[in-house]
């Protein structure tokens, strides 16, 4: 063939375009192929994915909306809710890292007022290359800058998050955006359109060029040379647009004046019509001619599928929509009539009265073939192996290697850039505590959340790597007294077209199922972002999980920093550390296959005896023991105190841990708390030590060290230094 | 005492600047940007922080055309309480009713973060700062004058100054010493949980004015 068939182009293999034809009885012309090529990209469709989401436990008392609105709920008590989502922003902040970030922030904040709830909090899960690339800190830079330029602008605090640099995220950086709301449950909405005759109102920002094809050029294929070139597919946000439509949103649902809404995201029209008619069984005309245009000379398809941000879709009985653009125009927000609820099940696209475009709705949006994976275990470590730190360095040399290596240092200058107290809500600001805390008056209790992932070890075994960071997040809101309400995920992968993706797909989802189920936490939503690759292969294969928890008093959590001289310090879990995946093992250069199953059941256990412990006032201080093992752990508590410590951990060899495994081994389970030594022992925790003085000193068998409280400082507040270390971007940007 | 408190299009802290008058004060309530008064019984105002009409063209530079300014020029004129927060002290030094301007913090970045501020009677205050354009600048014999006339408010402690701010000013008040400006939050520092209640001194000094 000399000529590439358009829907190639746009995506659509041939078995996919034929099985349109055979669904519409004719060739779909090029409104229609343009629709059905965003709505049947792996981005919307979920077609390589969905049959294994399905075993995600998604139920639970406390779950008010779960899998397919646009954020899952939990009830949080006195009439209230907490949504919350994650979704990727990937390929475009690799393509474009400030707008990529921005408009990704911008949204998961439209998935969350879309069902009738107030921000109240962003997090954000984040991957780079090594601060040693150039391009890496150009993304670094970028993306903490995006992300600030439109929470900040919109009033939304950023309450935590986590960093990580990696050799095989360099090309593909992961940029994983979550956004808490808070509502109340009977003002919620969901997004099914229903009553036909009803309006279909466009509000929020005009309509252009921006953002066409985003979801199956850029989201839905891999990354690779000319990427550049795929600029124009990435959006521009507007956050002072987004702040208003956010407002007049929430006004208009308080006033009950929304039979239902919906945000436009990735396949802009596209999607959210084609969304709404589905989940509402009825069918949608929508005039393209209606709609308030950035550039005159649109085409239709264009329309239909631009990703312009700051729009949201609603249906309106027809008697109300005066009312809603009246209201509009007070928030100084655009609103437009663009369309009618009809009863044909099918999407009709008109221009000035005459018909573009006719699908059935659920040709469109619910005809997209379902893929099973052809996944194959790799024989062993794929992914390369780096040493930057010799094994046979001193035990204080590794400790402070470890504290300055980005993925493990202080992520102030980052959270810095970031508005962490707007709403007066945030009790734990970030890196106060394991998770963050936010204060809820109207229910008069609190929430905690986490957003943890270590691609590093799901890529050395994907099931055990996956509960590992499930687990990391059911300890950090452990360690603030929080228990687990609904946990939400995103999974970041490869291609899932190569056996090997494939399978670190199926494993990790095998691997959250069951943890899941487990810890009866439900999975009340998520996200999946596959085709993460750059010319060197798969990034890690990434989920990233975040748990919402519950506390009754927001005055009672534990800080992560120890607290007092002479505290006890103790160890509680069942922990036991090795080198597997651990962040020295990456040092020294000994990556290899497999990780450790993980003790669940006694984790959850050690949890819930921390949770108890905090709400009590029982420990002074809590933090789980995670990247850079004991030592690391014990130094963070000790340099946000200010105050030095004294640890043996001797003890953990009788759990047959070599010297350097109880110091820098790094697994599931542990926590170290500090506080009155028989309140600490009779919580079943190991005294390993003593809170004091101006030094870390730690031994373990024949390994020993004595770092000074002030060096320690200095290497874990290393990362300002390494992310300004070179000012200019890449040449081409 | 009543306080109102402006909402723009793009405030951010107006609900926050609500919760700390409700505790500093008898009273609160909004007052939206196309209201010509500032209502019935309304003692004093805030202008809260945020990104008024999303800082377009300058911060402030729009906001200080809104209608409801003028109800706050009136008040400032007859002697009222008038407090600008970042964006609101923005807002009171484009409309007029405060000296100086502020420019792009020194390290071209939004900080967010707690910081000391002394206030002239020696006390020290930690209220958290964040912003990305909080550096106060007025010419020399501006500042001069300022300090003669007792109008620097509030500076950064030593090692506090976080945006590269003339002389360490973090917040000014005009000659009469009814309307005042600060780039930090005090309405942020009203609750010990959420982490110092010292922002309650800066409402209260402007109390003797209602």
């Amino acid at each position: 063939m000399s000529e590439t068939p358009r829907y190639r182009e746009l995506g659509l293999t041939d078995s996919e375009y034929e099985l349109i034809v055979e669904k519409m009885g004719r060739e779909p012309n090029v409104v229609e192929l343009a629709m059905f090529s965003l709505l049947w990209s792996e981005h919307c469709a979920y077609k390589h994915s969905k049959k294994l989401l399905g075993k995600l436990p998604s139920e639970g008392p406390r779950v008010v909306m779960g899998p397919g609105e646009n954020a899952g709920a939990v009830d949080v008590g006195s009439g209230y809710a907490v949504a919350f989502k994650v979704e990727s922003h990937n390929h475009p902040s690799a393509v474009e890292p400030f707008q990529g970030a921005a408009t990704g922030v911008g949204g998961i904040l439209r998935d969350v007022f879309a069902i009738g709830a107030r921000p109240i909090a962003v997090l954000d899960s984040l991957r780079f290359g090594e601060l040693d690339s150039v391009r890496s800190r150009h993304l670094l830079d970028g993306a903490v800058r995006g992300i600030g330029h439109y929470g900040n602008s919109i009033g939304v605090p950023n309450v935590g998050g986590e960093v990580y640099f990696e050799e095989p995220y360099e090309h593909n950086c992961l940029v994983n955006a979550m956004c808490i709301g808070f509502a109340k449950t009977e003002d919620m909405v969901r997004a099914a359109a229903a009553g036909v005759g009803n309006a279909v109102v466009l509000m929020g920002a005009t309509t252009g060029r921006d953002g066409i094809g985003g979801a199956s050029v850029l989201a839905s294929a891999e990354l690779g040379e000319g990427d550049d070139s795929k600029r124009p597919t990435v959006q521009v946000g507007d956050p002072f647009e987004e702040s208003k439509v956010l407002e007049c949103c929430l006004e208009l649902l308080e006033k009950g004046l929304l039979v239902s809404l919906q945000d436009l995201g990735a396949a802009g029209l596209t999607s959210s019509a084609g969304e709404m008619a589905s989940a509402g069984g009825v069918g949608i005309d929508i005039d393209v001619a209606k709609v308030p245009l950035r550039e005159a000379d649109m085409e239709p398809f264009e329309i239909m599928v631009s990703e312009s941000q700051e729009r949201m879709l609603a249906v309106v009985e027809p008697s109300r929509v005066a009312e809603v653009r009246a209201i509009c125009d007070k928030w100084q927000t655009g609103s437009a009539e663009i369309g009618v609820v009809t009863d044909s099940g099918h999407i009709r696209i008109l221009k000035a009265g005459e018909v573009v475009g006719d699908m059935p709705v659920d040709a469109l949006v619910d005809g997209c073939p379902l893929y099973d994976l052809a996944p194959a275990a790799p024989a062993a470590w794929i992914y390369g192996n780096k040493q930057t730190l010799s094994p046979s360095a001193n035990s204080a040399a590794t400790l402070m290697a470890l504290l300055s290596a980005p993925s493990i240092a202080s992520k102030q200058w980052i959270f810095q850039q970031y508005d962490s107290i707007v709403g007066s809500r945030t009790v734990r600001r970030p890196e106060s505590a394991d998770a963050a805390v936010l204060q809820l008056p109207e229910s008069g209790n609190a929430i905690a959340v986490s957003i943890d992932g270590n691609g590093r070890k799901v890529a050395c075994e994907p099931f055990n790597g996956t509960v590992e960071a499930v687990l990391e997040c059911a300890q950090n809101l452990a360690c603030v007294g929080a228990e687990p309400l609904g946990l939400t995920n995103c999974l970041n992968f490869g291609n899932p077209e190569k056996p090997v993706p494939a399978w670190q797909l199926d494993r990790a989802i095998s691997g959250l199922a069951s943890v899941c189920e487990e810890l009866g936490v439900p999975v009340v939503g998520g996200n999946v972002s596959l085709y993460n690759e750059g010319p060197d292969g798969p990034i890690y294969p990434t989920p990233v999980v975040a748990m919402v928890g519950e506390l009754p008093d927001p005055a009672k959590t534990a800080p992560s920093s120890f607290v007092r001289e002479g505290d006890a310090i103790g160890l509680l879990g069942p922990f036991t550390p090795t080198m597997h995946g651990a962040e020295i093992a990456k040092q020294r250069g000994e990556l290899e296959a497999g990780l450790p199953e993980p003790k669940v059941a006694a984790v959850a256990e050690a949890c819930a005896t921390v949770r108890e412990a905090v709400r009590a006032g029982k420990v002074a201080s809590a933090h789980d023991v995670s990247d850079g093992g004991l030592a690391c752990a014990l130094a963070e508590s000790s340099i946000g105190a200010g105050i030095g410590c004294r640890a043996d951990l001797q003890d953990l060899r009788e759990r047959g841990c070599t010297p350097d495994e109880a110091l820098f081994g790094e697994g599931a389970g542990g926590f170290v708390l500090s506080g009155d030594r028989a309140e600490l022992e009779a919580l079943g925790a190991l005294i390993i030590g003593e809170v004091g003085g101006t030094t870390i000193e730690l031994a373990a068998g024949d390994r020993s060290l004595v770092v000074g409280l002030t060096d320690a400082t200095e290497a874990w507040r290393s990362l300002d230094a390494k992310a300004e270390s070179v000012a200019e971007p890449p040449a081409d940007a | 005492m009543i306080w109102g408190v402006l909402q723009f299009p793009g405030s951010c802290d107006e609900r926050d600047a609500l919760n700390a008058c409700e505790v500093v004060g008898d009273e609160a309530r909004l007052v939206w940007h196309e209201d010509r008064t500032l209502g019935g019984g309304v003692d004093g105002v805030v202008v809260p922080g945020g990104f008024s009409y999303g800082d377009y063209l300058r911060a402030g530079a729009i906001a200080r055309f809104s209608p409801a300014m003028e109800a706050v020029a009136e008040l400032a004129a007859t002697g009222g309480p008038v407090l600008g927060i970042c964006n609101g002290f923005q807002v009171l030094c484009e409309a007029g009713l405060l000296p100086g301007a502020l420019l792009r913090n020194e390290e071209l970045r939004f900080v967010c973060k707690q910081a000391d501020l002394l206030d002239d009677q020696g006390n020290v205050l930690s209220i958290p700062l964040k912003h990305g354009e909080g550096r106060f600048y007025a010419p020399e014999e501006m500042l001069d004058r300022l300090e003669a006339n007792g109008q620097v408010a509030y500076r950064y402690a030593d090692g506090h100054n976080a945006n590269g701010s003339v002389r360490d000013i973090a917040g000014v008040r005009n000659e009469r010493g009814n309307v005042v400006g600060l780039m930090p939050h005090p309405e942020h520092a009203v609750d010990p949980l959420t982490g110092s209640t010292d922002g309650r001194k800066v409402f209260e000094a402007l109390e003797k004015f209602a």
